[in-house]
């Protein structure tokens, strides 16, 4: 099948009725069963409007009990969007795809100490949401570079996990599912979570892990996979290049006190039974070398 | 955003951080009637800038009479800086603090973080003060005592009282302590900062604590919040070309080498540096142009990059999925015309909208080499900026 979401998945929109909701709801109800799963935004001032055909509800809960909906996607602007999250947990939805870039990390610190003992699951933020090609796209990505199959994709960042998609599309090589779980410093889910889920769908063969620089999620994704993983995996870490001290665009993506550097996280990987490269242009042809054994 | 110590100093007064009495002064004069209006028979003569390592770089200076107030800050005021943070052309000192003596019987660090994995402001603190902490942490970590912080009841009294007497605060000066740790604590909290330092906090004779040095850095997604702190920002000590992107909503980083880049995406950018190195090449920077690029944005990046002499090839790297590789195309058409650029020019597209993107450039009778895929484009411009 995928991991998380399916052509079945029921969505709410938060932050719908602005100008990139309006956008991304347009575009990924447009993508395979779009239409059917995106059925609710949310906004108090608009309560009872309909965007294009998608009703608007005053709150997360509201929506939730007209709609049967169980995922939400979040493109609030920066200073609500904690709010925005601690709304969709505190309704207990399954699932919370948030992504707003430049949440002030204090905010995310309160929000993720509130989702303690919940059992909301939160991609992002600062993320491009996630994909299961030909059944459903809940977020930024272009649709039409992926293709369905048994690569299951886990990526920080946004351009650089469409590269890795590319790659494998060009190469016949299709995806179960594709997550972004974003490039801030305090976030949701995690490449462990991620690649847990893949280890148990019966449909994903192998995994592509692409990390960037900054705190040490991939060291112990990858420690993990060397006990656990069932199933192969590619890896690659952007940022060999990049100077100690100096935030690269993602808030998270800076090496500090000597830790979180490119070259410790891809010899731990490899350690770990990883099969690394460095060249990001090489991703899908090591996977393809690799399923060929 | 960094600010100066004499900067941080005020905020942790403001949070009941008590702090020597000290004035910021931009002249020697200035200096000179610091220190007589502050008194006493000792003061610090300390250079303002954002580098840490600045007692070792000759930067401050313990001063006896007024006169050597005056020798010492003609000295530092208007030199080059070098410590191990600044890099070897150092950072020029442009503002001081003259601040009174202090008796010192013993120095602490204490530090403020955000824990990634355990997401929680983490405080850290020993008795090795003065030191830099990554040494400490490397030697003898045993030595660093720390605490998460419950963001609902902050740093409590047991807490703080505990990790003070960790680090060896004798009871006499425990109160004054735990004050400091929790006021650092709700000045990180309420300035939004990602780090705060004090190192060293310091023990004087007579029982009493006080922050010697104060280093913060804020959360630049948080500064919206913030007037204060961004009235604080200095831009004499950021990279002239890196505050200049900012007013174009570009993510930009200068580097050392000769290769410009130009990317969507953080990810993507820094990959492209990568595999640019990973070809016998050196990336002059690092660009993010951001998923809504539009043609202005991308003449503002051929500007920047431009601006760098050591440029000698441009290698723009576009995946587009919101940005239209057409979009991009026109921009990178209109920006190099602009510009009259001069060193070659190599550009990958992919994504939404990619053949209506190369003709473009194909027709624009511009001289621009087309890379068909990111190793392709990577080749190519090492061998343009070696002049193959």
């Amino acid at each position: 099948m995928s991991i998380l979401i399916n052509k079945n998945t029921k969505v709410i929109t938060q932050g719908m009725t602005g100008k990139v909701g309006q956008f991304h709801t347009f575009h990924c109800r447009a993508y395979a069963n779009g239409a059917n799963c995106f059925v609710a935004g949310v906004n108090p001032k608009k309560a009872g409007e309909n965007f294009d055909g998608v009703p608007v509800y005053a709150s997360v809960m509201d929506a939730k009990k007209a709609t049967g909906a169980t995922v939400s996607v979040i493109y609030v602007p920066p200073s609500g969007a904690a709010a925005a999250i601690d709304e969709a947990v505190e309704a207990d939805l399954d699932l919370v795809i948030c992504i707003t870039e430049g949440i002030p990390v204090h905010d995310m610190l309160k929000t993720r100490y509130k989702m303690q003992g919940k059992r909301t699951i939160l991609i992002g933020p600062n993320c491009p949401g996630l994909i299961t090609p030909d059944e459903i796209k809940i977020g930024i990505m272009p649709g039409h570079i992926h293709k369905k199959g048994r690569i299951g994709v886990v990526s920080r960042s946004g351009t650089l996990t469409y590269e890795a998609v590319g790659q494998l599309s060009a190469l016949g090589m299709g995806q179960s599912s594709c997550v972004g779980i974003g490039g801030d410093p305090i976030n949701g889910t995690k490449h462990i979570d991620v690649m847990k889920l893949f280890n148990d769908d019966p449909d994903t063969d192998a995994v592509i892990m692409v990390g960037e620089i900054g705190g040490s999620d991939e060291e112990e994704c990858a420690r993990w996979i060397k006990g656990n993983m069932k199933k192969p995996v590619v890896g690659f870490i952007a940022g060999v290049t990049a100077p100690e001290g100096k935030r690269m665009g993602h808030a998270g993506a800076i090496i500090s006190g000597g830790q979180g550097g490119a070259n410790d996280k891809l010899a731990v990987m490899e350690e770990c039974g990883i099969h690394i490269t460095r060249n990001p242009a090489e991703m899908g042809r090591v996977m393809q070398k690799v399923l060929k054994g | 955003m960094k600010i100066h110590e004499y900067q941080g100093k005020e905020i942790l007064r403001q949070f009941g951080v008590p702090t020597p009495r000290g004035v910021a002064c931009f002249s020697v004069d200035e200096a000179v009637s610091a220190a007589k209006q502050l008194g006493g028979n000792v003061w610090v003569v300390k250079a303002q800038i954002h580098a840490g390592g600045r007692g070792k770089g000759g930067g401050v200076k313990v001063a006896k009479s007024p006169d050597q107030v005056r020798e010492y800050a003609n000295q530092i005021l208007g030199m080059q800086l070098v410590t191990h943070q600044t890099g070897p052309e150092g950072q020029k000192v442009r503002r001081l603090l003259i601040e009174e003596g202090a008796q010192i019987v013993k120095e602490y660090y204490v530090g403020m973080v955000i824990d990634r994995s355990k997401q929680r402001v983490a405080l850290m603190a020993s008795s090795e003060g003065g030191m830099d902490i990554e040494e400490v942490a490397a030697h003898t970590p045993e030595k660093i005592h720390k605490v998460w912080i419950d963001p609902v009841k902050g740093l409590t009294d047991a807490e703080a009282n505990d990790v003070a007497r960790k680090i060896g605060v004798p009871d006499a000066a425990l109160s004054e302590a735990r004050a400091c740790l929790q006021g650092l604590y709700r000045a990180f909290v309420e300035k939004d900062a990602m780090l705060a330092e004090i190192n060293p906090l310091v023990l004087t004779g007579d029982n009493h604590v006080r922050a010697l040095d104060a280093k913060f850095n804020f959360d630049s997604n948080a500064l919206y919040r913030r007037p204060e702190i961004v009235a604080m920002r200095d831009l004499d000590e950021e990279d002239p070309a890196e505050v200049e992107a900012s007013k174009f909503d570009l993510s930009y980083i200068s580097l050392d080498g000769d290769i410009g880049c130009l990317v969507n995406g953080a990810g993507l950018a820094m990959a492209t540096m990568d595999i640019i190195k990973l070809y016998g090449g050196s990336p002059a920077n690092f660009l993010d142009v951001g998923g809504g690029a539009d043609k202005e944005k991308v003449t503002e990046a051929f500007k920047l990059m431009l601006k760098n002499p050591k440029i000698k090839a441009i290698l723009v790297n576009i995946f587009g999925g919101i940005m239209k590789c057409d979009v991009i195309a026109e921009g990178v058409v209109a920006a190099a015309r602009e510009v009259h650029l001069s060193v070659p020019l190599v550009v990958r597209l992919e994504g939404t909208n990619v053949d209506i993107g190369k003709k473009i450039l194909a027709e624009s009778g511009l001289p621009i080499i087309s890379g068909n895929d990111m190793a392709d484009a990577a080749q190519k411009v090492v061998a343009a900026a070696k002049g193959k």
